[in-house]
């Protein structure tokens, strides 16, 4: 070992392999809802090395991009291929994420002491947004060019300054060559970002201890395990105990993502669009834009507003409003319990009603509107922020069970 | 004789469909992308009929080796234009002219099955009807007005639309008629808010085209087929990978179930 020696006496790699891996002791009780953080660090690289590789051949120019999209899907060995990993796994990434964001609703995984790393999340959800939302735009086909334009148009409506903001956002007057050029450098440097977020959200992870099923804190439980006489009793090491687990995982995703990939890249319109294999064209507006899936529950929200004093200000301000009430979840729920396991009926209710609510919302936000969905949307907005803001109420209301000391099996 | 053409997917076949922007029930394709056969044939009728206005401007002559055609067949049977086979299958007819011949350029065909479906393409070829009031003398059920001429009418012949007159109640129909003064009267009776919508319900043959019904939507269907075939070519490729990908992706899943439970044994 003189070698790890030689190493370790300039760089901390055993140190660091032992504080994160081998020596970091995780609850010993993780079910499947454990998987989906690793999931979404597996796709992230997904996506940033097929990114790469798609952005060697990809012309980040209004009368080129569309035409080198094609010939990355035909004449790029395996441009298909990479490709449909890239389109497939925007998508992916985003489930994996609501998954692994509705795990912590489920389990309490905001509450003290893990504030600050439900909020780093948060900001590492904004930042894949806006990674998400550059990203559509390149492909150049109709629901990109017409998708931004929507979106960027949103800044129009900010009071005084909206106008000069969504020029300074495109770039011109409307979504143009100048626009595509700047979207297409944020969007290759965002997961940079991403990956840096990634990191710190683990750094904090690893500084409280990941919470379990059971919202027990193991650290304050009895110590001592067969690997450490300090450690906590609940606790095994997550290397090799969780690696291997989290490999298992990985192929069960795989087998969804690859089959996604290779039998349904479309998804049947929703992961890609049947307008956008048309060139965008800044003269026909298209009869019906809605956003890619992932972002109409919002979209949704948006648009059950109506404009008021003559402006769509108000529900720019419920859209935006309904990411960042998320940010204050940690001090709205004032239940003496973390996990869903032992909260009372009224915590599980509006648990349920939110999760129906958000995909409901999202079902709404792909479909053009009429009088009937705008006032359901509105129902719906009602009961998303009902969720939050009833919280402190129901959550202290409700008859919670005692928690055990020690995790179930 | 006249011989009147059911023409309608509507009345002919299973509920399942999807409408085209027009709301009209598309006729299922039913192609086949293993039919090489059928993708040379419709890479003829391309060539022949489409590409005077229509490129395919991401497709490479040469995609078509991978259906069975050698490089002097398509070279002799496809290209018209001293292109060579490595080339892409662009137009010369430029954008601005034929805006000026018919209201618009005719859009790149390479992604039109991917654009709209398979089903579109097929149901759209066959729904021309005569229509004195539009500059190409011909309509399109299934694109309403749309600036294209029927190509196909020499292959076809000329089919002349059969009306039937609709009652209207906001936008549902509630009762259907063969003249215009029935529907009228009906309207009038069932009284405020109902209005006569004129419609076009079947087509009747006016002259036969070189082909029989059948031969024409093989026709048709060849034709949809290599459209399909154009904006996906690495379809069944992909298909046939992903096999084999899903076949080592269940292996490698059990196999790291097994670790983990070994591993496991002494937690639980």
């Amino acid at each position: 070992m003189s070698f790890m020696n030689w190493i370790d006496e300039r760089f901390p790699a055993t140190k660091v392999w032992n504080e994160h891996l081998a020596q970091y002791y995780a609850p010993k009780n993780f079910n499947s809802w454990y998987f989906f953080g690793s999931l979404a660090m597996l796709v992230l690289v997904n996506q940033i090395v097929t990114g790469i590789w798609l952005a060697m051949a990809y012309k980040p120019d209004a009368t080129l991009a569309f035409a080198s999209v094609e010939y990355i899907m035909r004449d790029m060995d395996y441009g298909w291929l990479i490709r449909y990993m890239h389109s497939t796994g925007a998508s992916a990434f985003f489930i994996v994420v609501y998954l692994h964001m509705f795990r912590g609703l489920m389990y309490g995984s905001y509450r003290k002491p893990r504030e600050l790393l439900w909020i780093i999340g948060l900001v590492i959800y904004l930042a894949m947004m806006a990674t998400a939302f550059f990203g559509y735009l390149l492909p150049w086909g109709q629901m990109s060019y017409w998708g931004a334009q929507v979106i960027v148009n949103l800044f129009s409506a900010v009071p005084f300054v909206g106008e000069e903001l969504s020029v300074w956002i495109r770039g011109d007057f409307v979504i143009s060559d100048a626009t595509l050029n700047r979207f297409f450098a944020l969007h290759f440097l965002l997961p940079f970002v991403l990956a840096a977020l990634v990191f710190i959200h683990i750094v904090a992870l690893h500084k409280v201890g990941s919470n379990n099923p059971d919202g027990i804190e193991i650290k304050k439980g009895p110590k001592g395990n067969r690997w450490s006489d300090t450690a906590p009793a609940d606790g095994i090491p997550f290397h090799p105990y969780y690696s291997v687990k989290d490999i298992f995982g990985v192929g069960m995703f795989l087998i969804l993502f690859a089959a996604v990939i290779f039998f349904w890249p479309d998804f049947g319109g929703l992961f890609l669009e049947a307008p956008n294999f048309e060139p965008a064209n800044p003269l026909k507006t298209p009869p019906h834009i809605a956003p890619v899936w992932y972002f109409t529950p919002f979209y949704a929200m948006l648009r059950a507003v109506p404009p008021m004093f003559n402006s769509q200000f108000p529900g720019v301000v419920v859209m935006f409003a309904s990411i960042l009430i998320m940010f204050a979840l940690p001090w709205l729920d004032r239940s003496p319990v973390k996990s869903i396991r032992y909260k009372g009926i009224l915590f599980k209710i509006a648990l349920a009603v939110f999760a129906v609510t958000f995909v409901v919302l999202a079902y709404l936000g792909l479909q053009p509107s009429t009088p009937t969905k705008t006032l359901l949307a509105q129902i719906f907005t009602g009961l998303y922020f009902a969720f939050f803001l009833l919280m402190p109420i129901y959550s202290k209301l409700d008859k919670t069970k005692p928690v055990p000391e020690r995790v179930s099996e | 004789m006249k011989k009147l053409i059911a023409a309608f997917a509507l009345a002919l076949l299973p509920v399942v469909g999807f409408a085209s922007e027009a709301g009209v029930e598309l006729e299922k394709a039913n192609i086949d992308l293993h039919n090489q056969a059928a993708i040379q044939r419709g890479a003829k009728y391309f060539t022949n009929y489409c590409m005077g206005c229509h490129s395919a401007k991401y497709v490479r002559y040469q995609l078509l080796k991978n259906v069975g055609l050698s490089e002097s067949q398509i070279k002799d049977n496809l290209i018209f234009d001293g292109s060579k086979v490595g080339d892409l299958m662009s137009i010369a007819m430029p954008e601005a002219y034929a805006a000026g011949s018919f209201g618009a350029p005719a859009p790149d065909l390479t992604l039109e099955a991917r654009r709209r479906s398979a089903d579109w393409i097929y149901t759209y070829l066959k729904s021309f009807y005569t229509d004195p009031s539009r500059p190409t003398g011909v309509n399109n059920i299934v694109f309403p007005n749309v600036g294209m001429p029927n190509i196909l009418w020499e292959l076809e012949g000329i089919k002349d639309p059969v009306f039937k007159y609709e009652v209207h109640e906001g936008t549902h129909s509630v009762g259907s008629y063969d003249t215009e003064a029935e529907a009228e009267a009906a309207a009038k009776e069932m009284g405020e808010g109902h209005r006569v919508v004129k419609i076009v319900h079947g087509f009747e043959r006016r002259t036969d085209g070189k082909l029989s019904d059948a031969d024409f939507d093989q026709a048709v269907r060849d034709l949809t087929t290599y459209l399909t075939y154009i904006a996906e070519p690495m379809k069944l490729e992909r298909q046939e990978m992903g096999v084999w990908v899903l076949l080592f992706l269940v292996v490698f899943t059990v196999l790291a179930y097994m670790m983990k439970k070994e591993w496991w044994k002494d937690v639980h």
